[in-house]
């Protein structure tokens, strides 16, 4: 596919996306832009739609009507190479989802070797770097069983970036996991915002978007209710749905 | 080894106790003869009944319906009706219906002897099990983690070779054991189509040498000995694929 | 499944946990369409060698399906005035089932024996029985079990078709043993406890408290049992009993047709799988009922 899209256009662009799950319409025409290099957090109540818009961007999940487009590329076109797609973003998930028969070094080994067909020697390199990265040297041959929800958790960012990702989606990846442990992957997070990482989080941790976001969207019911950069987002939210749930969460 | 011949030799003279497939070494050869055809047979079948299962576990995951029907058609045929007479369906009706082929003797003879038609046979009547319990294998996998294989971008061949499989083989082992000795088991029904296996070779020597009892004792020896290795064979794989955390 | 927030795995309730391997995956996707796909698939075997009969010997012999009905009575149950065929298929399943049962029970019971000797072994018996292959143990007892027995002067005639019966009962009573065993250890020790605690008697415990508790979880594994008892009552066509497979042979022999071979064999299938399918779909449907609320 030759899309023209230079870096000054939006990476993600999401444009009137409704998604029903049978009779239940879970999106009611959701827009939103990302431009590279920018942190985006989605908040709001439970069932109001993150996680799906989250797995439509990745094509895990068909959508029934608008457009979301990655870097330019309609992302649910038939005729979409996935596979492209896979390897432009990468997501974690809130239940980590590791793969439990491989050690924590193979899980991110995998995808590498398998689906981008790269050496095997070079990956390990990679591999070995990323778990440092993460901060969990030592732990290479741990199975997923044996590690903690936050490490396992680090192990599943460490898998995701061996993709080399464009843009990486967050979904509530600290929903499951310990307050203790909470602390540990947002700091990995926190990390790759810095360095330019262009981040799409679902979540719950309010402090933590108000901290690295850039950009705050609220959703209630399949509409984004209001948006805006945190500064002023959570001090001068003006609609009576989102000063609501803040004052609940905060 | 002489010694131990003769040694059962005079068991016999002295306590009419007849164990002539034993120092006997034509009675021995044919009998050690059968027992490699049982072996044989069995590990053939083993192996094309786990590909069957294997594969017909893929195929239900298909999403052409007509294939499933098929699938779950074979299924349910090869479960509910006796393994008997399915290897005579095969040996004594298809048998006959495959083109003939002339040996080196210039005479015309079946394409498939009674050997492939027990293997095609208990391979197929074992697959069938064998498709449904690495199903329900696949099933216990969580849709999460073959979630995050696709968002990975791993294909569906992939996803079901690298994690779904895997994950499903640990989770079914234990039935699929209770299967394959069952199986091997089962291989003695060759005796019907006279397959030279350990049971029809033993039904030789007791007709020939009047030694039934002797014969019977040695037979259960052997087949109890041949599924405890199996199962030892099969607990020693069970221990070498258990992931620290996984599964108890 | 540990705890510690690991929850890559849950089995999924496919599988109830039951004493048998191969009821718990027995439990997977049944569709009513198997049973009309395998008569379709045999109407259809049938219509091709008709129609190939037909342009072969040109209407000069009965054609296939004219001689299935003719043979097919003979097949269900057996020649006239002897009883055999199918039915005494059905019947060897039956009285095999029967004996395999109530033994096996007894057997069960001596492998939960508090007594050790006892459990040691009702052990070796039940393991002996289990992995012996079937078609062994018939031929232990046809051959080595005298055709009468003689008590006092009384002879009491030990038939073939008993003999078999008794053959295929052996490995049901292992295995039936096997079921009462798991049934038994899988109701918690709580009820063994509080019952003690009335002043039960072990014996009273098992009979009044424990055992009714188990009868549902059995059902299913000693039906899919029976089904399994059912499939190879064949066996004992080799032993030399007129049972349906050694009358479709008699049959097949007196036709000397080669056409009839996969249409006759066919039919024989097809009785065994109208009779075991419906049992297996009761099976599953009693395993899925009992495995909600345990």
């Amino acid at each position: 596919m030759t899309t023209a899209w230079t870096p000054d256009q939006p990476i993600v662009g999401i444009k009137d996306v409704h998604k029903s799950f049978g009779p239940i319409e879970v999106l009611k025409g959701v827009s939103l832009n990302v431009r590279k290099g920018e942190v985006v957090c989605i908040i709001g109540p439970s069932g109001s739609g993150k996680s799906t818009l989250l797995r439509c961007i990745n094509a895990l999940v068909p959508i029934n009507q608008g457009s979301i487009k990655v870097e330019g590329q309609e992302v649910h076109d038939p005729a979409l190479d996935k596979l492209e797609l896979r390897k432009k973003v990468g997501m974690v998930f809130q239940s980590y989802n590791l793969f439990p028969h491989k050690t924590a070094l193979e899980n991110v080994m995998m995808a590498p070797i398998h689906v981008l067909k790269r050496p095997k020697e070079e990956v390990e390199a990679q591999a070995r770097g990323l778990i440092k990265k993460v901060r969990l040297e030592g732990k290479e041959d741990a199975y997923p069983g044996e590690l903690s929800g936050g490490q396992q958790q680090r192990v599943a960012i460490a898998r995701s970036l061996a993709m080399n990702p464009d843009i990486m989606l967050f979904d509530e990846v600290t929903a499951a996991l310990d307050p203790e442990t909470v602390k540990e992957v947002l700091v990995t997070i926190r990390e790759l915002a810095e360095e330019g990482m262009t981040c799409m989080l679902v979540t719950h941790e309010m402090g933590f978007a108000r901290e690295v976001g850039d950009h705050i969207y609220f959703t209630d019911r399949g509409i984004i209710v209001e948006h805006g950069p945190p500064a002023t987002f959570f001090t001068n939210a003006s609609d009576p749905r989102t000063r609501a749930f803040l004052s609940q969460i905060l | 080894m002489e010694g131990l011949w003769d040694f059962l030799r005079s068991l016999h003279d002295a306590y009419g106790i007849n164990l002539v497939h034993f120092y006997d070494t034509f009675e021995r050869t044919r009998l050690l003869r059968g027992m490699w055809t049982t072996i044989q047979l069995a590990a053939t079948c083993v192996v094309l009944s786990v590909l069957i299962g294997i594969i017909g576990a893929w195929l239900q995951g298909s999403r052409f319906k007509i294939l499933k029907g098929f699938v779950q058609g074979y299924i349910q045929f090869f479960r509910n009706t006796p393994p008997l007479v399915q290897m005579y369906f095969f040996y004594f009706a298809l048998g006959p219906q495959m083109p003939r082929i002339e040996n080196e003797y210039g005479i015309a003879q079946p394409m498939l002897g009674s050997f492939a038609w027990a293997v095609i046979s208990l391979s197929f009547f074992a697959g069938a099990f064998n498709i449904e319990i690495f199903r329900s294998g696949v099933e216990a996998v969580q849709k999460a983690t073959v979630e995050a294989a696709d968002s990975l971008g791993f294909n569906r061949w992939q996803i079901y070779r690298l994690v779904v499989l895997p994950l499903a083989v640990r989770v079914c082992l234990p039935a699929l054991n209770n299967n394959l000795v069952n199986l091997i088991k089962t291989t003695t029904q060759a005796y019907a189509i006279a397959v030279p296996e350990t049971l029809y070779i033993a039904s030789q020597i007791w007709s020939d040498r009047i030694n039934v009892f002797e014969m019977m004792v040695t037979l259960l020896t052997f087949y109890l000995l041949l599924v405890g290795i199996f199962v030892w064979l099969m607990t020693r794989l069970e221990r070498s694929l258990r992931v620290p955390g996984f599964g108890q | 499944m540990s705890a510690g927030g690991n929850s890559n795995l849950i089995l999924a309730p496919v599988a109830p946990p039951s004493s048998q391997g191969e009821t718990g995956f027995l439990a997977s996707a049944f569709t009513p369409r198997a049973l009309g796909i395998a008569l379709g698939l045999f109407a259809s075997v049938a219509l091709v060698s008709e129609a190939w009969a037909q342009l072969v010997a040109g209407g000069e012999r009965l054609g296939i399906l004219a001689t299935l009905w003719k043979w097919a009575p003979l097949v269900l149950i057996g020649p006239p005035r002897e009883f055999g065929g199918f039915a005494l298929n059905i019947l060897v399943s039956f009285l095999a089932m029967a004996i395999g049962t109530v033994s096996g029970l007894v057997l069960g019971l001596g492998l939960i024996s508090k007594f050790a000797p006892v459990r040691s072994v009702s052990w070796a018996i039940t393991q002996f029985f289990r992995n012996s292959p079937w078609l062994v143990l018939l031929f232990f007892v046809m051959l080595l079990t005298p055709f009468q027995f003689r008590i006092g002067g009384l002879t009491i005639p030990f038939p073939a078709w008993f003999k078999a019966t008794v053959g295929l009962a052996l490995p049901v009573m292992a295995n039936v043993a096997e079921i009462v065993r798991g049934a038994v250890n899988s109701i918690p020790t709580g009820q063994w406890e509080s019952a003690e605690s009335l002043a039960f008697s072990r014996l009273q415990t098992l009979w009044r408290i424990i055992l009714p508790q188990c009868v549902k979880r059995m059902i299913p594994p000693w039906m899919n049992w029976y089904a399994i008892l059912t499939m190879s009552t064949p066996l004992i066509s080799i032993v030399g009993v007129n049972d349906a497979m050694t009358l479709t042979q008699d049959a097949l022999a007196s036709e000397q047709r080669t056409d009839l071979l996969m249409p006759m064999y066919g039919m024989l299938l097809l009785f065994f799988f109208v009779y075991c399918y419906p049992i297996a779909r009761w099976t599953i449907r009693l395993e899925r009922k009992f495995a909600v609320r345990i």
